[in-house]
């Protein structure tokens, strides 16, 4: 195990003053028999040790994109990284080699899916595939990955985890088998945690559960967490600060209490304003208007601007909107932000 | 109680025998009224939905639509019967044929209902469909395929709202979108109602938009129906510990909310409805859970403590919202 880290500390560039992760004007885009989608147009973002980021989006934005090349899974063909970095204390795990990539994210970032079901092999034991994490990555023997896994099971609160490895994941119900996938992605002691929309197929109740299990771990060990959803409540519970994403860039960027309580991008007060709330009871909703764009088609300038109430016509024209800095540590890309702040 | 447009009474559905799926839920549904129906999945809800409109047969009880058992009737009768009780489903993407056009899925209806509009006038009929739903109705040859979810879920409208019923069972209907095009669902389901007079049966899992759009609200666990009431009752005095729990687990979009909620978070899953505990189903994951819950299974009925019908002996207001 203490070798594992030492390979890791002798990364060539490694800085450990740097920031835990950052990536930087990332681009992915799909070359597809349509036509080239840009699913990711230059998303920036970093975090920290212990802090939690949320990747706020609809369907289609790029947030799990994002993730993917992160964790390096995109794949290749159709999706292609043409720009960007991401940077793992520093070092720009776009540009080391091969190896030592896939060494940083086997030990160092984890992820965790949506769908548990299919993310877990149906074929195997989730002892085994709790197990095999120990015996492939850090050479463990039989008897000592097994009772590895057992502890793992214990920490993520699976009653009964002495008999249950013997479990295959469709034994498992839904919230159970998330503490399971929770469990694998932190045999490896990560510093990074991508959880992709993990809990969207759960029940409240049960989200609750998870939620509050992940906000554990994450405190005990230091984590970053990366929270990607869509989902305004639990992002308003757990999250530090939020990026919200749209056709593939990252359209403002705030703590979470200040983007709640005065967002600058229209983007991100419409989405706030279309939650049924208490005091419109018996009033019609404020919808966002048309559709987000196809990616391959993203409309020139602001790619929001098609339905935008504040649109003008420098909203219409390229370049899109830089990231104006709209107060210490926040941003937003959106000409008008002045005006959607109220100000 | 002329204007109570469709009531079930003691309406049971036990699958192979021993699944008890929906057992024994009383509800009745007043014209131009919404009632929510919220709980967690394999609470019976969507099979509450399908016995509502016809497509199960119940194990046993009935469903009354204008005073008439669904259960009972056959043949003819049956089918204009069913007119009146349409259905919207949850999946825009699976619940539209692939292979038929947009004219062809909201016309359908007219083909069995021939009665209904005559033929020669059934492609207007669908194209002021179309309109009424806020779809050019131009496009009444393209496939589902060529619209995105938020348009086909108004597709699915129209469908239903074509043989004019009274009363739409909506089961889960914008669960599948993204927020902003919930927001254009929701409101064009409110504007319908208002258009048409239609009563709807709104079966959804998320507690917000629930009460957005409901005058009552059903809470259901494992079968069963244990709390009732107007929304305001529902949400600000609930009284069974199951409800209490269900709002204080919803996320709220409020970040100053945090750590000022009261969490009641439950332990565990909910049983199988195959073997679902005795006395009051929810007492294996209740705090309050006395002797007396495991013998006795509390009725759904207003109670010293609950002004409103509450399926709990120890029945109470709390309020897990009210923290701050």
């Amino acid at each position: 195990m203490t070798d594992i880290k030492a390979q890791l500390d002798v990364l060539p560039g490694l800085d450990p003053r740097a920031p835990l992760l950052q990536v930087n004007d990332l681009h992915v885009e799909f070359r597809t028999r349509d036509g080239v989608a840009k699913a990711v147009n230059g998303a920036s973002f970093w975090l920290n040790p212990g802090e939690t980021l949320a990747i706020l989006g609809e369907s289609g934005c790029g947030k799990s994109v994002t993730a993917q090349a992160i964790m390096g899974i995109l794949e290749t063909p159709p999706g292609h990284i043409t720009r960007g970095e991401i940077r793992y204390r520093g070092v720009d795990l776009l540009k080391v080699r091969e190896a030592e990539r896939r060494r940083v994210r086997a030990n160092r970032v984890a992820m965790i899916f949506q769908d548990a079901l299919s993310a877990l092999n149906p074929v195997y034991t989730v002892g085994f595939q709790l197990a095999e994490l120990f015996r492939v990555h850090r050479g463990a023997s039989r008897a000592d990955a097994k009772s590895r896994a057992i502890e793992l099971l214990d920490q993520v609160r699976i009653p009964a985890a002495k008999s249950r490895i013997n479990d295959y994941p469709h034994q498992f119900s839904g919230g159970m088998r998330q503490r399971v996938m929770i469990a694998m992605a932190l045999a490896l002691d990560p510093e990074v945690l991508i959880a992709d929309e993990p809990t969207t197929a759960l029940d409240v109740t049960v989200q609750a559960q998870i939620m509050g299990l992940l906000a554990e771990l994450q405190r005990q060990r230091n984590m970053g967490l990366i929270l990607i959803t869509h989902d305004m409540g639990v992002v308003a519970d757990v999250a530090d600060r939020i990026s919200v994403m749209y056709a593939g860039r990252i359209v403002e960027e705030a703590p979470v209490y200040d983007i709640y309580a005065r967002p600058a991008h229209p983007y991100t007060r419409a989405l706030l304003e279309s939650i049924p709330r208490l005091d419109l009871k018996g009033q019609q909703l404020t919808a966002i208007r048309g559709l987000p764009p196809a990616l391959t088609a993203i409309p020139a300038g602001c790619a929001f601007h098609p339905r935008c109430g504040y649109a003008k016509e420098p909203c219409r024209q390229d370049p899109a909107p830089p990231a104006y800095a709209v107060a210490p540590r926040r941003t937003a890309r959106c000409h008008f932000f002045r005006e959607v702040l109220g100000e | 109680m002329s204007d109570v447009v469709l009531e079930t009474k003691d309406l049971v559905k036990h699958f192979k025998g021993e699944i008890r799926a929906v057992d024994g839920v009383d509800l009745q549904l007043r014209r131009g009224e919404t009632l929510g129906v919220v709980g967690e999945s394999g609470c019976g809800k969507s099979t509450l939905a399908k016995l509502l409109v016809g497509l199960e047969k119940p194990t046993s009880g009935a469903v009354a639509v204008r005073g008439q058992d669904m259960t009972r009737l056959k043949g003819g009768e049956l089918r204009r019967a069913r007119r009146n009780i349409q259905m919207v489903l949850q999946d825009p993407y699976t619940s539209l044929n692939p292979r038929m056009t947009v004219g062809d899925i909201v016309g359908e209806p007219f083909e069995i209902h021939s009665e209904v509009v005559p033929k020669g006038k059934r492609q207007q009929a669908v194209q002021d469909l179309l309109d009424t739903v806020g779809l050019n109705p131009d496009h009444i040859n393209r496939y589902p395929h060529q619209f995105s979810g938020g348009q086909r879920q108004r597709i699915g409208i129209a469908r239903a709202l074509a043989l004019k019923p009274e009363i739409i069972v909506c089961d889960e209907p914008v669960s599948a979108l993204d927020v902003s095009i919930q927001a254009q669902v929701i409101n064009l389901l409110e504007r319908l109602q208002d258009d048409f007079g239609l009563s709807y049966i709104f079966i959804a899992h998320d507690l917000s938009v629930v009460r957005h759009i409901s005058d009552r609200v059903a809470v259901m666990y494992l079968g069963k129906i244990v709390e009732q009431g107007h929304d305001v009752a529902i949400y600000d005095q609930p009284t069974h510990p199951y409800t209490q729990a269900l709002l204080s687990a919803v996320p709220v979009p409020d970040p100053r909310l945090r750590g000022h909620r009261k969490q009641i978070v439950l332990e565990g899953d909910v049983p199988s409805p195959a073997n679902p505990p005795s006395g009051c189903r929810f007492r294996t994951r209740c705090w309050k859970a006395q002797h007396v819950c495991s013998e006795q299974e509390p009725l759904l009925q207003i109670r010293e403590r609950s002004p409103h019908p509450s399926a709990c002996h120890f029945a109470e207001i709390n309020n897990p919202l009210r923290g701050r």
